[in-house]
């Protein structure tokens, strides 16, 4: 007995590692394996619809109860998911050895996260979500209420059904293809710090909502209101790691996929919503399927050699040049920009240079090194909406001229040369004469 | 008489008493070698063969450079492991003499098939030239005194304290062979002076040159011998061998001291060296009115000296006035600040806090000189006696110097060490001049039967207790004989009327205590010194012990820490620390710094000074900005080991102050001192230097947190570190290492949590505030 479950404890591990192989890598940044946490199994038919998407797409995904014991991001200190959804607003408590340090620790090392609150949204939500610069509305009460763009429908409703259209303008994060419909959007809002330069609005919402109980009646102004409020957040972390909160667990539900929608004030009815289109790419961006950049073969040489030297001389010429590619979700592509620059870095830049690019994705730019010694560092700092940060620093040292690099004779100081030398001689035939002329 | 026969021409009996002699003092000068050699090995002795403190790591660094790359690769180096980012051209800006002598040495041993390793080169160095700095003595003193002088004064040397505290085996410092370099280029210049030669003067530029080489107190040197031919010239002392002295040192010296890299055209353009230009030009008029003086008529000479006088006084005008708006052109008058500071006592307090703030730069205490040079401090003023008797142009010299080192030992107390071989050879020669007193009275009533007439020549003198009278009349016995032909000629009419005064004898019983007490006197400098050496000056500074009752107990957290640095950290790490460590850090750990021993660049040091002082946070943007990794602090409030860095503290905030004027030094005092405890500013205890020493210290003691150095129970005993984390603490903490935490994965919103929304407001600021530095 005790062989067998070693050699199932043995198998079990192998296939662990084969598993562990084909997970997230630098090499291959798309995620594969996703734990989807609900509060209710039901989730699971009402959201079908974007869990197919993600599975027909390659992604494995792992469905459990959010108090499910068994629930475990690591087991020897391997991550067992490289992706994390949390479908369960209401959970004040996770099963297992998940809590919030937990799915915090996850975002640190790299992995992604999918979190929708809703109108019930636990502490436990929230404060994953604040942790990431993401506050939701302090009052648990309160929802997003939008008299001026609801999303027309039979009933007059207490205009909690938004028909949002305000995103962010950025083909990395939504795809090259416009959202025509609005996105239907029921639930609470969020506000970020504007000083936050890691967090960003996919989804505003228009001027005219403002968050609040519509039970009860307005008494003081509301905490939140117009398009301060997010609907939909992006978050990526200095790591990399991306996020996605969302107000709304219903965005994501198969009966908003299908819904048709016509904004208020707004004669253009679509047979269906924008949600599908829009949860689609979101998580495409979220997931790393998009927007991941790596660079490749940093090389410097002077202008004229190929070899990388160890140290430069002030005023050589050199040439510096570094490969950047996007992912595309099963490839490298090449990444084409024309902003892509180099510095050429000691405390402060002394050379700055957009870089040209052949289209293949090598980029390369020549300059003089400064006539300042130091060491210095080529800096490619790009930092672009929506795509991963890059930062690369390396670090060369530039020293001033050797003692035998000068010129050894300056035309201007021939006068100085003339004047010695003839001292010299003159001096010569003064002793000799002095001398030896008796 | 014995005198007498001495000046009559040698007898084949003084000839041979001349050689045994001579063999005699070739003896004892090579056990004066071997003395000061082994009074040196203490150190490695009672510790290891290390090398010690601070700057003699960097000169070990450079060696070892120098033998792995060679000499045109030294000379062009430019080290990216200092001062980072800016780096530093080490060839440029070091005093190569140390290291090439050091160098050579060992590639020397090499090729001899000793295979010694660069460090035991480096670490013997020191003592081997102090050998050979006290036979350069004798050399010295024998031109002025005589050889009994020479003698007394190299075996003085050999052990003068304040130089053994510079060049004790494992300090490796430029004063190990400047001092050598120093007593060499003035014997070479008294020699010359006393012959005249030609080859002699060629030999003194090349010792200046050594000198220029080996430290930048060969200044000294190039201000005192103008100096003193200016006063040779004014007495009317001047002779052709004072002209063939001094003119060739001038223009051959400054010739070859602008070949020095980290000299340059300093030799010609600061006001360190204008004194010698001046006395250069000074002597070429005067040699040149001695010249007119010789082919005219008295008459004739006096028309021409009003004409010349006339019309050099107009161009002097001239030459000056262009000279003084040159030089007032400067902002420093074009004098360095530490050239300035020794005119100028009060100077580097005043504009300088870098060069105050090291404690060899400050004023010597009185018991200074007594623990340095001991009884030769009481013996200085007899030997000044016995120069003047007579009064030579070398004892003038010698006079000249120990005037001079007397007072720039005064302001520096480093400087103590130029004095400490002046004072060594006045010591010399006083003791000699006694002895001979004493030897000769004894030797005299010895034979009294013989000769009974000098004895009562000698009685009305009984009463005279040593003064300067006797001395006066002994001292030219030594200094005749050992003068060569050409000075005896210009002397003689002098000692022809000396030779007619009988020399002093006292009684015996006066000498006999006297020299009895003499030597008492000397076996307690002996005492002393070898006291000096083995307890006071042995310690290598890196190592350190104190006796407990349970016996020795050895420090060795500075390697320790280093070790560390060097196992743990990436090579390319950048290492933060206050200056003093700069330089171990690289030799030791081989990790950059930001700043080190080499004091160049104000600002930088400043920078790390202004982080130093500053709280976490700003801290922490300065040192992410030089791309620190890690931050190294010395405390020593747990032993009680003073010297580390809240001592220092008030310098980095002086400094720092100096150049960020955000770092104000009132807002770290409290009733005008720097307090850590109860009562300290709480701008002191928020500074990253506070903070650093003193987090988690409470822990060791049991919550009181009681610091040993400062006698005080420290003010803020509980607190966390936002910015830093701690990587390394050593066995006894008195070197503890920091690591600068990451910018955090992700920025934090405001939390509900009422517990940690203060902390995560601040955060949040803190992190999304541009850092100014980028």
């Amino acid at each position: 007995m005790a062989k067998i479950s070693i050699a199932t404890v043995f198998i079990a591990s192998i296939s662990l590692l084969l598993t562990l192989t084909h997970s997230f890598s630098t090499e291959n940044p798309t995620d594969r394996r996703i734990l989807v946490l609900l509060d209710d199994i039901a989730l699971k038919s009402s959201h079908s619809i974007f869990f197919n998407s993600l599975q027909s797409r390659g992604f494995e995904l792992d469905f459990k109860l959010s108090d499910d014991p068994k629930i475990a991001l690591q087991r020897y200190g391997q991550y067992l998911y490289d992706g994390l959804i949390l479908f369960s607003p209401t959970t004040e408590r996770f099963g297992g050895s998940l809590d919030v340090a937990a799915v915090l620790d996850f975002v640190d090392s790299g992995k992604d996260l999918i979190v929708a609150a809703d109108a019930s949204a636990s502490d436990l939500i929230r404060s994953i979500a604040a942790e990431c610069g993401v506050d939701f509305d302090e009052d648990p009460s309160a929802v997003v209420i939008d008299h001026g763009s609801y999303a027309v429908s039979g009933t007059e409703g207490d205009h909690t059904l938004i028909a949002a259209d305000d995103f962010v303008k950025s083909d990395v994060l939504l795809g090259s293809t416009k959202i025509e419909a609005p996105v239907l959007f029921k639930g609470i809002g969020h506000s970020l710090n504007p000083a936050n330069s890691l967090v960003l609005k996919v989804l505003s919402a228009s001027p005219s909502a403002y968050s609040a109980n519509p039970k009860s009646k307005l008494s003081t102004p509301p905490s939140l209101s117009g398009s301060s409020i997010s609907l939909v957040s992006v978050v990526q972390a200095r790591n990399n790691a991306r996020a996605v909160f969302s107000g709304s667990l219903d965005l994501f539900s198969n009966k908003f996929f299908k819904s048709p929608v016509q904004k208020a004030g707004s004669s253009n009815k679509y047979a269906k919503s924008g949600n599908e289109q829009f949860v689609t790419e979101l998580s495409k961006w979220v997931f790393h399927e998009r927007g991941h950049l790596k660079a490749v073969n940093v090389k410097h040489h002077r202008v004229g050699e190929t070899d990388e030297p160890a140290i430069y001389r002030i005023n050589d010429d050199l040439e510096y040049s570094v490969e950047i590619y996007e992912w595309s979700g099963s490839s490298w592509e090449p990444y084409v920009a024309n902003d892509v620059q180099v510095q050429f870095y000691m405390m402060s830049p002394y050379v700055l240079k957009t870089m040209s690019t052949d289209k293949k994705g090598l980029y390369h730019a020549s300059f003089k090194v400064p006539d300042v010694y130091g060491v210095f560092q080529f800096k490619v700092e790009y930092q672009r909406l929506g795509y991963t940060s890059l930062s690369l620093a390396k670090q060369i040292p530039v020293r001033p001229f050797r003692h035998n690099e000068y010129e050894r004779f300056i035309p201007t100081a021939f006068p100085y040369y003339g004047a010695s030398f003839s001292t010299m001689a003159a001096f010569f035939i003064f002793s000799f004469v002095y001398l030896y002329s008796k | 008489m014995a005198a007498s026969t001495d000046t009559t021409a040698a007898t084949p009996s003084s000839t041979l008493r001349h050689a045994s002699g001579n063999i005699l003092a070739f003896f004892i000068l090579l056990l004066i070698g071997v003395l000061a050699f082994s009074i040196r090995l203490f150190s490695v002795i009672k510790y290891e063969s290390v090398i010690h403190e601070f700057d003699p790591y960097f000169n070990y660094r450079v060696t070892q450079f120098l033998t792995k790359s060679g000499v045109y690769d030294f000379w062009n180096w430019f080290d990216d492991r200092t001062w980072y980012p800016l780096g530093r051209v080490i060839g440029g800006t070091v005093y190569p003499g140390l290291t090439l002598t050091a160098g050579t040495m060992w590639k020397v041993l090499q090729m001899l098939n000793i295979p010694l390793s660069v460090e035991t080169v480096c670490v013997f160095t020191a003592p081997v030239f102090s050998a050979f700095a006290a036979w350069a003595t004798y050399l010295l003193t024998k031109e002025v005194k005589g050889i009994g002088a020479g003698l007394t004064a190299a075996v003085l040397l050999a052990m003068v304290p304040s130089y053994i505290s510079r060049s004790v085996a494992g300090s490796y410092d430029n004063e190990a062979v400047a001092i050598f370099a120093l007593i060499f280029t003035f014997y070479l210049y008294i020699k010359t002076l006393n012959t005249g030669s030609l080859f002699y003067a060629t030999l003194n530029s090349m010792a200046y040159f050594y000198m220029v080489c080996s430290w930048g107190g060969y200044t000294f040197i190039i201000n005192l011998i103008p100096m003193h031919v200016l006063l040779c010239i004014v007495t009317g002392r001047y002779s052709p061998r004072l002209y063939i002295a001094y003119a060739p040192l001038v223009v051959l010296g400054t010739l070859m001291a602008a070949l020095v890299p980290v000299v340059g055209f300093n030799a010609v353009m600061t006001s360190e060296h204008f004194a010698s230009f001046l006395v250069f030009i000074i002597i070429h008029v005067v040699a040149l009115a001695y010249y007119i003086k010789g082919i005219l008529s008295p008459k004739m000479f006096k028309v021409a000296v009003t004409l010349v006088v006339s019309v050099g006084l107009v161009v002097c005008c001239a030459v000056v006035a262009v000279l003084i708006a040159v030089v007032a052109s400067s902002p420093t008058k074009g004098w360095s600040g530490r050239s300035l500071s020794l005119l100028d006592p009060t100077y580097a307090s005043k504009y300088i806090p870098i060069i105050a703030s090291v404690s060899e730069h400050q004023p010597p205490t009185w018991p200074s000189y007594f623990m340095d040079i001991n009884i030769l401090a009481f013996l200085v003023p007899a030997g000044i006696i016995a120069c003047f008797s007579p009064l030579s142009d070398a004892s003038s010299f010698v006079i000249l110097y120990i005037v001079m080192s007397a007072y720039f030992s005064g302001v520096m107390v480093r400087l103590m060490l130029v004095f400490a071989p002046a004072a060594c050879i006045m010591s010399g020669i006083a003791l000699s001049e006694a002895f001979d007193v004493f030897t000769r009275s004894i030797k005299f009533y010895a034979f009294q039967a013989v000769d009974t007439v000098s004895a009562s020549t000698v009685s009305p003198q009984n009463n005279v207790v040593e003064t300067d009278k006797k001395e006066d009349v002994l001292k030219e016995r030594p200094s005749r004989k050992n003068k060569k032909k050409e000075k005896e000629t210009v002397e003689k009419p002098l000692k022809k009327s000396e030779t007619e005064k009988r020399p002093l004898i006292l009684p015996v019983e006066a000498s006999a205590i006297a020299l009895f007490l003499t030597v008492l006197l000397g076996a307690f400098y002996v005492v002393h010194s070898v006291w000096a050496a083995a307890e006071a000056y042995s310690a290598p500074s890196i190592v350190l012990t104190s006796h407990t009752r349970g016996g020795l107990h050895v420090f060795d957290d500075f390697r320790e820490a280093y070790a560390w640095l060097s196992h743990n950290t990436h090579v390319d790490d950048k290492v933060a620390s206050w200056w003093d460590y700069g330089y171990q850090t690289t030799a030791m750990a081989n990790r950059t710094v930001i700043v080190d021993n080499n004091t160049w660049n104000n600002t930088h040091i400043a920078t790390v000074g202004t982080a130093m002082s500053s709280p976490e946070k700003a801290a922490w943007e300065i040192f992410n900005s030089l791309d620190v990794k890690y931050v190294l602090v010395v405390f020593g409030g747990l032993v009680g080991y003073s010297s580390d860095d809240i001592n220092k503290f008030l310098w980095m905030v002086r400094i720092g102050g100096g150049v960020f004027p955000h770092i104000k030094e009132p807002d770290y005092l409290r009733d005008g001192q720097y307090r850590i405890d109860s009562q300290a500013t709480p701008t002191m205890l928020n500074s990253l230097m506070y903070k650093l020493s003193y987090f988690r210290f409470v822990e060791t003691d049991g919550g009181k947190g009681y610091d040993r150095v400062r006698g005080t129970e420290i003010g803020k005993k509980h607190f966390k570190l936002t910015h830093f984390e701690e990587v390394f603490t050593t066995h006894h903490w008195m070197v503890r290492i920091y690591k600068l935490k990451p910018q955090r994965n992700r920025i934090r919103g405001k939390t509900k949590k009422s517990r940690s929304s203060k902390t995560s407001s601040t955060k949040t600021r803190t992190i999304t505030k541009k850092n100014p530095w980028h």
